[in-house]
């Protein structure tokens, strides 16, 4: 399959029933129990500063590791899956040094997943998106780390575009879509999409955009300060192949924001939910079952058209979850109306 | 200004430095505290977006720009609405837009440079997720005069949606408001320039929305805030209606139109909408003396507040006010010896006066059902206390007398009837309203069972009137002596006079005009002393009718094969093939430009209010009550557009058809039946049928049916069921305007699209009232095709049931009756005409195509029979 063909074969699964993304890459890396010299490997067993941590290094370094996590959860019944790339920017690699491997880091990660697809796909028969996996970075545009000067910032808007347009470049080659997600400062996303954009424009290729904003408590606004509808209009022109919601909270408490943007949301509806909220001990301990009844409920409802996990979930967890809405028909998608639409913080309608 | 403001986007202006030495000396000065305040004052005036410009020569505008909105975003109270961001430097709207996380408007580009250049800032814009005000600019300067800006923005409209693939929700027009009373003639039309671009873009650039700097069009009077501030109002009145989206405005100054005062508020409009030569001079005469003023014009007058009681309840009933009314009726209350006192003291005072006005033309129809609100009102705040009273003494309810009303078993049709239950209620008559599709024997039951002093039929279609026939045969077999009232569109005098009052002899029947004569009629049947001289003047007046009509026969008509003879011939100029062959179901979202296919006119009408619109609302006798109407109305229908009241949707079919005879037959053996005109032309006219606007070969025809929806009946009886039966009958007043638009609207989709044979009409609703197109969309039930049973065929091709949940009742009325169908003829001969009285020969020849017996025939085209079928 090329990337043509694996799309349309998705978007037709998509019309039939709830797909299923793959769960979290930190849990399974965390079991591997790897230590310093693991991290570094050959290549960078000279390197000034620690690399313990640097999960996304690991596509350099430990690859096959990287590729056996992709292919359990496929095994799990995952139709998507991520690439091992949430850091992989200059900005967030800063804190290892590692600013100018993160076009390398990415690509790897990028060639891994696809790999670990490519095969899958053979022998399972099915189709298997690779998304390439965008993070927030660790800076945030628009909101000042000092307190006392609200109008700096620590980054610019050139500098994070920049940085995005060098991680989706770096992945083009073998993503199916890239997936920008964990969005807590829209702003950033903004920039994101902008790279997306302008990369289209050069490359000559369009390749569809998933969206997956955070909502960090339960004020049902993101760290910056949208409500979901506003942050739904702000990165509306991305054109997104899929938006929704993902991490900070479990199933239980995400419900109600993945219902309201569900309601207003043109596209297909992506959610993946943490294992449940972490435990003092910083652990992730909501059982497969569990997550799985939530999601299959939301199945059921109707909310949504892929579902998965963020931090905490397992093969199992995604076993479990597609189990729950293998079967379940998609979220209708509704239509809106061609009113007006801006937003702030809070979204602006104009009455149609 | 009570002009749709709600819908109205007001954009802060304040944070302009351009526009405000406050902000723009806060800005030099570094103060970006202060300056920050003032962004919040607009927000917490109400500016829904907030304009954020830098232009000033001593500034750093990517700097000033990025310093102000980072600082904005730590705002929650600010941050919380949109941005836009104004300059006319790329570089600092390019720093604008990647400081907000938001969806922002640039403001603005345009074709100024080029292209080349405007595609790639539209680009820019796309890639950063912003909406965009595009200036009526091009390479040639700025557009002064309307067809220059609408030339402009219909090409900046096609560059961007074709080649940048911009959504067009995201485009936002700016034509250009200039400065009006110069002193330069070549200004004096500039508002007027402005008013009608807005009008002309909105219809060719679907989607788009109109902004404008308002404050630009007072400029020659600066200085003068009250000529300023009347400018502006005036402005927007005007503007808003046309397409007028959103303005830069100072939100906390802007006047309620209606309270400037009147004589400044007359030459500030001659100045906007230019009016005449020597407008600017006589605006200069009196904007001398306002100089200086406060500006705040007079207030709401509250003097009748002073007045004693009764005088207070009579202001609120003639006025139509429902503010003060518990209070007062509390009042009333407390100063009578028995609840009942209020209702029959001061309240019926009150509402004679009403009455008097009315019947001297004083007062208008929607004025009296504004009273009739506030008499509810306060019954309904007096109940209780009588319900009290009745369980201590026994007492019964006393009423003027009770009257039985309905729509016609097969008949949807109420507004009218509606109107004439709220009028006599009014005037204390006890109202039993049974509704809409109405058996016989409900009515007369019903009639029996409370004692009804009256009946009243309503209808408003055709084969309603067999149906009126029927109820008045019942009465005579039940022997029920009650007066008949007959109303509704297609009843007459006449047709009362032939076929109802001779059914019964034991009882009155008479046929009432409309509500304003309903009250006359039914207090003088109610009373003891001229009841029987109404009834007997009646009687002898139907009588009359009925000898001169059987009197005086028929004019001459032709024989069928004589009319047929004198058949229209069509030219050579066949209509193309359409671009679509089939049925296809089409809804409409937005209600707003579905709003701007409406004719006015109709609507007035309904009121009883006689006038063309937009004239009537200046009209000498009727203006007044016609613009309070009119502003309640406009105030409703931001409801029913922003609250998505009403779900238009409609089913069309295009299909080959060939004429064969007087019919049309379609591919599939489906037949059209049409009637042919037998009057005796002199005039060398043809005797049209429909089936000549059909050639013989490879020619097509078309049908739909349309609706508002059946939401507006559940939202009618919500007011309705409140007391408020002025808005329940606004309500379906305006459904039936939204259907009649929706097939206005259809008609032109068909013949720029679906048919496509007319593809370069351009859009202008005046003409489309006006009926200045190419092809026409008669109705079954009309004079072109007066058999109402036609529908069935076309209902049966569209299965309008099943696609659009409109269906027949067994009198061929549309449920629900906010619905219109027709069929479409477009070749350039077609017209409207009617077809008139028939004679025997076509009444038989018809029948016999439709598969009928010859009494069918007659049954359904009783209305146009040109003889007697008894004879």
């Amino acid at each position: 399959m090329n990337r043509k063909s694996r799309l349309a074969a998705l978007e037709a699964l998509a019309e039939q029933r709830i797909l299923v993304l793959d769960g979290a890459m930190g849990t399974q890396i965390q079991a591997l129990g790897l230590e310093e010299e693991d991290f570094r490997g050959q290549a960078f067993s000279g390197w000034e500063k620690s690399l313990k941590g640097n999960n996304d290094l690991l596509s350099l370094t430990r690859p096959e590791d990287i590729k056996a996590i992709h292919k359990r959860y496929i095994e799990a019944g995952a139709d998507l899956i991520e690439t091992n790339s949430f850091n992989a920017t200059s900005i967030a690699m800063a804190d290892y040094g590692m600013e100018r491997e993160a076009p390398a880091i990415a690509k790897a990660a990028a060639l891994i997943a696809r790999q670990a697809a490519d095969d899958m796909e053979q022998s399972l028969g099915r189709p298997i998106g690779v998304l390439g996996a965008i993070g927030p970075t660790n800076k945030t545009l628009s909101l000042s780390p000092k307190v006392e000067d609200p109008g700096f910032r620590e980054v610019s808007f050139d500098d994070v575009y920049s940085a995005y347009l060098e991680q989706a470049r770096a992945m083009a080659e073998f993503v199916d879509f890239f997936l920008i997600e964990t969005i807590f400062d829209t702003l950033n996303a903004k920039a994101a999409i902008k790279a997306l954009i302008d990369l289209a424009q050069d490359i000559g290729e369009e390749i569809p955009i998933i969206i997956s904003g955070t909502i960090t408590d339960a004020s049902g606004r993101t760290l910056s300060g949208q409500t979901a509808e506003a942050f739904y209009i702000s990165v509306r022109h991305a054109k997104p192949w899929a938006l929704g919601l993902n991490c900070a909270l479990g199933a239980d408490l995400l419900r109600q924001h993945v219902a309201a943007l569900s309601r207003i949301s043109d596209t297909r509806l992506i959610a993946y939910p943490n294992a449940g909220l972490p435990n003092e001990f910083g652990e992730y301990d909501e059982r497969p079952e569990e997550t799985a009844e939530h999601l299959g409920r939301w199945g059921q409802d109707g909310l949504v058209n892929i579902v998965g996990g963020c931090c905490g979930t397992t093969p199992a967890h995604i076993q479990k979850i597609a189990e729950a809405v293998k079967r379940l028909p998609p979220r209708q998608i509704p239509t809106r109306d061609n009113a007006m639409a801006l937003s702030g913080l809070e979204p602006f309608s104009r009455a149609s | 200004m009570s002009v749709s403001l709600s819908r109205f986007i007001n954009i802060g202006e304040r944070t302009n430095v351009t526009g405000s030495a406050k902000f723009r000396k806060l800005i030099t000065a570094g103060d970006y505290a202060s300056a920050i305040e003032v962004a919040r004052q607009q927000v917490e005036n109400g500016a829904q977006i907030i304009d954020i410009n830098m232009d000033e020569g001593m500034l750093d505008g990517v700097e000033a720009m990025t310093t102000y909105l980072n600082l904005i975003a730590a705002e929650p109270d600010i941050a919380r609405v949109p941005i836009m961001i104004d300059s006319s430097k790329w570089e600092v709207i390019e720093a604008g837009l990647k400081c907000v996380q938001g969806k922002p408007v640039v403001n603005s580009i345009s074709l100024k440079e080029g292209e080349e250049i405007f595609l790639d800032h539209a680009r820019q814009c796309l890639s950063f997720g912003a909406a965009i005000v595009v200036m009526a600019f091009d390479e040639e300067g700025q557009a002064d005069t309307a067809p220059r800006k609408i030339e402009i923005c219909e090409r900046a409209y096609k560059l961007l949606t074709q080649k940048v693939h911009f959504p067009a929700p995201d485009i936002i027009f700016d034509p250009n408001i200039f400065a009006v009373a110069t002193g330069i003639e070549a200004h004096d039309n500039y508002a007027v320039d402005f008013i009608e671009a807005t009008q002309a873009i909105k219809q060719s650039c679907p989607g788009v929305s109109i902004s404008g700097g308002l404050s630009n069009v007072s400029f020659s009077f600066r200085g003068n805030e009250p000529v300023r501030r009347a400018m502006h109002s005036v402005f927007l009145y005007h503007a808003i209606p046309a397409g007028l989206d959103m303005a830069i405005v100072n939100a906390g100054q802007l006047d309620i139109y209606d309270e400037i005062e009147p004589e400044l508020r007359a030459r500030v409009e001659d100045v906007i909408l230019n009016r005449r030569a020597d407008a600017t001079e006589r605006l200069i005469e009196i904007a001398e003396g306002l100089r200086g003023q406060k500006g705040k014009t007079k207030e709401k007058d509250m003097s009748w507040r002073e007045a004693p009681i009764a005088k207070r309840l009579e202001y609120a009933l003639v006025h139509g006010i429902t503010e003060f009314i518990e209070q007062d009726t509390e009042e009333a209350r407390l100063e009578s010896a028995r609840p009942l006192d209020v209702i029959e003291g001061p309240l019926m005072d009150g509402m004679n006066v009403v009455g008097d006005l009315f019947g001297s033309g004083k007062m208008f129809l929607p004025q009296v059902v504004k009273s009739a609100r506030v008499m509810k009102a306060a019954v309904a705040y007096l109940n209780p206390f009588l319900e009290e009273e009745k369980r201590r003494t026994g007492t019964a309810d006393v009423s003027n007398g009770k009257i039985i009303m309905a729509t016609v078993k097969g008949d949807v049709h109420d507004i009218g009837k509606n109107i004439v239950g709220v009028v006599l209620a009014c005037n204390g008559y006890d109202i039993v309203d049974l509704g809409v599709m109405v058996p016989a024997e409900t009515i007369l039951d019903a009639a029996e069972r409370e004692g009804a002093d009256i009946i009243g039929l309503s209808g408003l279609i055709t084969p309603s009137l067999d149906e009126m026939v029927y109820v008045a045969r019942e009465m005579q077999r039940r022997g029920m002596e009650q007066p008949l009232l007959i109303g509704g569109a297609t009843t007459s005098p006449a047709h009362t006079a032939v076929k109802i009052d001779p059914v019964r002899e034991n009882g009155p029947t008479l046929h009432v005009k409309d509500a304003s004569r309903a009250v006359g009629v039914v207090s003088t049947l109610l009373s003891d002393s001229e009841s029987d001289l109404l009834a007997q003047s009646t009687k002898a007046q139907y009588q009359r009718m009925r000898e001169s009509r059987s009197g005086g026969k028929a004019k001459p008509r032709l024989t069928l094969s004589e009319a047929r003879k004198a058949a229209l011939t069509l030219n050579q100029n066949p209509v193309p093939k359409p671009e679509f062959l089939g049925v296809r179901r089409i809804d409409i979202i937005d209600l707003a430009e579905l709003a701007r296919f409406i004719d006015w006119t109709p609507y007035f009408a309904s009121w009883n209010l006689a006038g063309k619109y937009p004239k009537i609302l200046d009209d000498k006798k009727v203006g007044a009550a016609a613009s309070d109407l009119w502003r309640d109305t406009q105030t409703m229908l931001q409801q029913v557009i922003g609250q998505k009241w009403f779900k238009p949707k409609g089913v069309i079919g295009l299909w080959p058809a060939q004429r064969e005879g007087d019919d049309i037959r379609l591919d599939d053996g489906t037949i059209f039946h049409t009637l042919r005109q037998q009057m005796v032309k002199d005039n060398g006219l043809a005797n049209f049928a429909l089936a000549d606007f059909v050639a013989e070969k490879n020619d097509h025809i078309g049908a739909f049916v349309v609706t508002s929806g059946e939401e507006s009946d559940n939202i009618a009886e919500t007011f309705a069921d409140k007391g408020d039966d002025y808005s329940a009958i606004m309500v379906k007043a305006l459904a039936d305007r939204f259907a009649e638009a929706m097939a206005e609207y259809m008609h032109w989709r068909v013949r720029t699209e679906f048919w496509g044979y007319a593809k370069g009409e351009g859009f202008d609703p005046e003409a489309l009232i006006a009926e200045n197109y190419q092809g026409i969309r008669p109705a079954p039930g009309y004079p072109c095709q007066p058999d109402h049973t036609e529908k069935e065929t076309i209902f049966q091709l569209l299965d309008a049931e099943n696609t659009i949940g409109v269906s027949l009742t067994s009198s061929y009325a549309m449920a629900p009756a906010a619905s219109v169908s027709g069929l479409y003829f477009a070749h350039k001969q077609s017209q409207y005409f009617s077809v008139g009285r028939i004679e025997r020969d076509q009444v038989e020849d018809y029948a016999k195509r439709k598969g009928w017996e010859t009494r069918k025939a007659e049954r359904w085209l009783g209305p146009i029979l040109n003889y007697d079928p008894q004879d």
